[in-house]
């Protein structure tokens, strides 16, 4: 079987947003796929050492809400951090593994992460604020393996 | 019930980590060796019908009980 290839772009920086990129990447490494991550603006949040992921209804209508609740009431300091510990307990609940654990998993598979080099210096990041074992580079070292890929995600 | 050589209890994982699992506990057995994997995630019947498919392993047998899904995966 000849080895396919996966690249994906990873732009999002929220709770919610973290999954598709860890488990799209993470189970095609299962499937034999060589990966690539390229990790660019607030993707990078993915690749800190700390996670601190958040998530939020604000700008999010079609986030499911226990109980309906203004807009207004939403944006009420402690409002973000209570909602992420809410999805946080409901994603344990239902077995859903955690952000930190499918990240793991890529390290684990071989899943080649590169954080983009512009925008980490853009946004002041040391390079030993990142998990070990990634590489920084940019547009077109990804391109590099992207153009080969069998498939291309921008997420 | 079909014989087996090991067993993976992914019960109340979710996707992706039945796939996961199973991948790892098959990267540790050898060629022809089967894999009995147990499940709740109801998405998991199809994940590891596609999972045979392009990985080459063989799935001799997809059945569900009583809210619970069993699999028997042979390494190719």
């Amino acid at each position: 079987m000849s080895e396919k290839k996966l690249a994906i772009i990873a732009t999002k920086g929220s709770l919610d947003w973290a999954y598709p990129p860890f488990i799209l990447a993470s189970t095609a490494a299962a499937l034999g796929y060589r990966v690539e991550v390229f990790f660019t603006f607030y993707g990078l949040q993915l690749l800190r050492k700390n996670l601190d992921l958040k998530v939020t209804s604000l700008g999010n209508t079609g986030m499911p809400m226990p109980v309906p609740m203004p807009v207004l009431l939403q944006a009420l300091p402690g409002m973000q951090s209570l909602m992420t510990v809410m999805m946080k307990n409901k994603m344990k609940s239902k077995g859903v593994a955690s952000v930190e654990e499918l990240r793991a998993l890529c390290v684990e598979a071989e899943v080649k992460m590169i954080a983009c080099q512009m925008t980490v210096d853009l946004f002041d990041f040391r390079n030993s604020d990142f998990i070990e074992g990634i590489e920084f580079g940019g547009a077109a070292t990804f391109l590099g393996f992207a153009g080969d890929s069998d498939i291309c995600l921008y997420v | 019930m079909a014989e087996f050589d090991q067993e993976l209890d992914a019960s109340g994982l979710n996707c992706p980590l039945p796939i996961l699992r199973a991948k790892k506990s098959l990267a540790a057995m050898g060629a022809g060796e089967v894999l009995h994997i147990i499940a709740t995630d109801p998405g998991s019947v199809k994940d590891f019908e596609a999972f045979a498919k392009q990985t080459g392993n063989e799935l001799v047998e997809s059945r569900e009980d009583s809210g619970k899904f069993y699999f028997l995966m042979k390494k190719s």
